[in-house]
């Protein structure tokens, strides 16, 4: 189907950036009926969407966007219904960890902020998180438990989103580098290397690309850019049956179906967007190493065997940018939500809703806000 | 320790020496590191055999090393480098870190072993892990061993087994007994390999070792003997004939290979510029005359920039050294090609018996193209070949996507082993090698256990980050 019909390559919509966020948005724009082109540098969900922790946790969600994260979660616990096929979900419990009378406090805190917008979270003794998490060493002082975690093996994600978006006759351009967004007459014209894609509406869903990707269409938006390093080990004997983070969230813990242990929490690698390379920074895998072991002692005996980064975007405000981008008709932008990949498929849904017409069922966010004058 | 050498010399096997030797004969600060416990790299490691050349060679290397002002840091695992050119290692001691004005690369390879039905059974070694096996281990792969594969290792490691006291069951040679004539010229211009070639040869002869030429193992089973290796005759490119006869033999253990890949995982976590040349046995950096790669400060030599052999890598290594005295301002221009010149027309002469070597160890196509559906490719994650097809057929088109979909190469090894053939084969249908690219290099570049890398630590001393926003 086509609204546009300007011409026979024209779409209802060109999704660019195929990141979970773009990748969502465009299953369920397809899913209404739209014609859609998704259009990546690279492939579904090579950059962050494949590389992150995979962490389906309310613990280190922003308390304000626990009733997106929670909607986000049942999604993830249920995949077949609207992916298709299971990219690898686990849904477990989860403790937060508090190794000081300090960390005790702020547990304390944050769990209460985060009960009030809905994420059901109470602070345990030690004993009973041995008994929920029995790898646990004896540091914890206390912890926060949370019974809505779980994790995603986040590398198998495009090849999910992939099957499903081809099923729904998504035109998938993989490996195309979009240089410019042009209004044209009754749209937008994508400008590459390549023939341009000639779209009704647009979707900007460029994660850390998001700043140059605006300005595209004279809109300027601050992004910053987060390079959160990530370490797995060798296969090893069950360790953990739990997500584990602590109380300030500079920690993130799981064991896979596998058997391999990966470890996360944000500690800062280096690196530049615009090169796309980044580097890891020694002692911040050391840290984040010793933190690791300091909860889970078992790890201290097996190896680790690769280590690695991804960007994570984050705006002015550190909440999301989904909605219509200021001054440009039927274009729109969706990105830099914390904790993006939980989140992601819902952000897609409600962002899907609002181009097709609808009602969103949960308020987007708008970019006008973000915005900087020139 | 000095921890701001002005030259880190990673690798001390033959090229790494020479680069080491040749920069502190101009007086620059010189730290070598390797993993293992003495210099040699694995070409020169303690022989079972003292007569042998290869350990006079190796001897006189490591004695020229103890006798130079170089810094030796053996038993030495290298784990991180960053483009500020800060390396990190782990060695008794604890962690090492190095912040050196220079670079050499001198890593070596890589053993190519392309798999057939079987190849993960217990028995079959690697034939350069072999060597390993018979040089330092003073060990044989069993009692009767089948040696497989192509190139002159296989002739060495036969050599190696018998006069350790084994016995070779067969000899396997994907090549056929007219590529090795054709190769003599090129071994002309290195009498001492020739005499060394001609040796082991007469070896195996007399102890009446049946030489297989232009056959491949096709399976090998699992018998009450032992194993029992199938062989099929194959044609030039690799492909089995058809209605060949397979040959079955008995023995306890097998030692197969097919060549070497230059190891550049280091190299490319630098940023160099790489190209891929199947003959020099994969991607390798692309270096000017002088072993510069084009990281400004970060030079490569030996067997890591091209499957070149020992001599080769010695010489390659003491021009990365002279250069890097150049580049220091420790040799003027006329003193610098005074010292390159001759070297460098030796190495022109070496090197054409090292590539012809190189090239008879190269894989064929028809080798890979026949792998199995249902051969086991990754050894580490157990993946096979169907499954690296079907992922493929989900739409991965370069190797990485690849390995996010399957885990094809994120065990232990990190696809080191099986990086090569799997880059083979998702090239074969989806453009080519260059296209196609290489593994994502990653740190740790070795394994480390958490607790070596973790070191001594209590609760207050581990750099939490602040706080993220709530």
């Amino acid at each position: 189907m086509s609204i546009g019909g300007q011409n026979e390559h024209s779409y209802d919509v060109a999704i660019i950036g195929a990141g979970i966020m773009g990748a969502s948005t465009a299953l369920f724009l397809a899913r209404g009926g739209m014609s859609c082109a998704l259009i990546d540098r690279r492939g579904v969900c090579s950059e962050a969407s494949g590389v992150n922790a995979g962490t389906l946790t309310m613990q280190m969600t922003r308390a304000a966007l626990i009733p997106y994260a929670l909607k986000a979660w049942e999604m993830w616990g249920q995949p077949e219904t609207w992916l298709g096929s299971d990219p690898g979900v686990t849904l477990c419990d989860g403790l937060s960890l508090a190794f000081s009378d300090p960390e005790i406090e702020i547990l304390e805190q944050r769990a209460q902020a985060r009960r009030q917008y809905g994420a059901d979270i109470e602070v345990i003794s030690p004993k009973r998180a041995k008994q929920i998490e029995p790898g646990l060493s004896d540091h914890p002082l206390a912890a926060a438990y949370c019974k809505t975690d779980g994790h995603v093996t986040a590398n198998r994600t495009g090849l999910a989103f992939r099957a499903a978006l081809k099923q729904e006759n998504v035109h998938l351009f993989e490996n195309m580098q979009v240089d410019a967004v042009a209004q044209i007459a009754g749209g937008f014209s994508v400008v590459s290397k390549l023939q341009p894609i000639n779209a009704r509406r647009v979707v900007l869903a460029g994660g850390v690309w998001l700043e140059e990707m605006l300005g595209w269409l004279g809109v300027k938006v601050p992004i910053k850019t987060l390079i959160n390093q990530l370490a797995i080990t060798e296969r090893m004997p069950p360790a953990m049956c739990t997500v584990i983070g602590i109380a300030n969230g500079l920690l993130s813990l799981k064991q896979f179906a596998n058997g391999t242990v990966l470890i996360g929490g944000g500690w800062q690698g280096e690196g530049d967007r615009e090169t796309r390379h980044t580097e890891l920074v020694p002692e911040n895998l050391i840290g984040n190493a010793q933190l690791a072991c300091h909860a889970i002692p078992a790890l201290m005996h097996t190896r680790l065997v690769r280590a690695w980064s991804g960007f994570e975007a984050e705006t002015e405000d550190a909440m999301p940018i989904v909605g219509e981008v200021p001054g440009v008709e039927d274009a729109f932008v969706i990105g830099s939500a914390h904790s993006g990949y939980t989140s992601g498929p819902y952000m897609g849904k409600i962002l899907a809703q609002r181009i097709l017409g609808q009602t969103p069922e949960m308020s987007l966010f708008d970019p006008q806000r973000l915005v900087v004058n020139t | 320790m000095n921890d701001r050498p002005e030259l880190l010399v990673l690798g001390a096997g033959p090229a790494g020496i020479g680069a080491a030797l040749a920069a502190t004969k101009s007086d620059v600060k010189t730290t070598i590191v390797d993993r293992a416990p003495d210099g040699g790299g694995q070409v020169y490691r303690s022989p079972i055999v003292p007569q042998t050349t290869s350990g006079e060679e190796g001897n006189r290397l490591r004695q020229a090393l103890a006798d130079s002002p170089v810094e030796t840091v053996f038993d030495c695992r290298l784990w991180s480098i960053r483009r500020d050119f800060r390396i990190d290692g782990i060695d008794s001691r604890g962690a090492r870190t190095w912040h050196p004005k220079k670079i050499v690369a001198a890593l070596g390879t890589t053993e190519r072993v392309i798999p057939f039905p079987g190849w993960t059974t217990p028995g079959v070694y690697g034939l350069a892990a072999t060597t390993i096996l018979l040089k330092s281990q003073l060990t044989l792969p069993g009692k009767n061993t089948v040696v497989a594969g192509s190139g002159p290792l296989l002739a060495a490691v036969a050599y190696g087994i018998i006069a350790g006291g084994g016995k070779v069951a067969a000899i396997i040679d994907i090549a056929g007994r007219g590529e090795w004539l054709a190769s003599a010229p090129a071994l002309i211009s290195r009498p001492g390999d020739l005499r060394r070639g001609l040796n082991w040869l007469n070896r195996i002869r007399q102890a009446k070792v049946p030489i297989i030429y232009r056959h491949a193992v096709k399976a090998v089973r699992e018998s009450e003997q032992g194993l029992e290796i199938i062989a099929e005759p194959v044609d030039r490119y690799g492909h089995g004939l058809a209605n060949g006869k397979t040959t079955s033999i008995s023995s306890d253990s097998l030692s197969i290979g097919n060549g070497l890949t230059p190891a550049t995982e280091l190299t490319r976590l630098m940023g160099a510029k790489h190209r891929f040349d199947a003959n020099a046995g994969g991607w390798i950096p692309s270096l000017d005359g002088g072993q510069r790669t084009t990281v400004d400060g970060l030079y490569a030599a030996g067997d890591g920039t091209g499957i070149t052999g020992a001599d080769a890598s010695f010489l390659e290594g003491q021009i990365a050294g002279h250069t890097v005295a150049y580049d220091l301002d420790r040799l003027d221009r006329a003193e610098y090609n005074r010292l390159i010149s001759p070297l460098a027309a030796d190495l022109k002469r070496v090197s054409r018996a090292g590539r012809r070597m190189a090239k008879m160890m190269a894989p064929r196509p028809g080798q890979i193209s026949t792998i199995a559906a249902d051969t086991i490719v990754c050894r580490c994650e157990d993946i096979t070949r169907a499954e690296i097809d079907a992922a493929i057929d989900s739409g991965a088109s370069d190797i990485n996507q690849l390995k996010s979909w399957t885990r094809c190469g994120m065990g232990p090894c990190q696809g080191k082993t099986c990086g090569d053939v799997v880059a083979s084969l998702v090239a074969a249908r989806c453009g080519g090698r260059e296209k196609v690219g290489s593994w994502s290099p990653r740190i740790p570049l070795t394994a480390l256990t958490m607790d070596e890398l973790a070191g001594d630590f209590t609760y207050e001393t581990i750099p939490i980050p602040k706080a993220a926003p709530l």
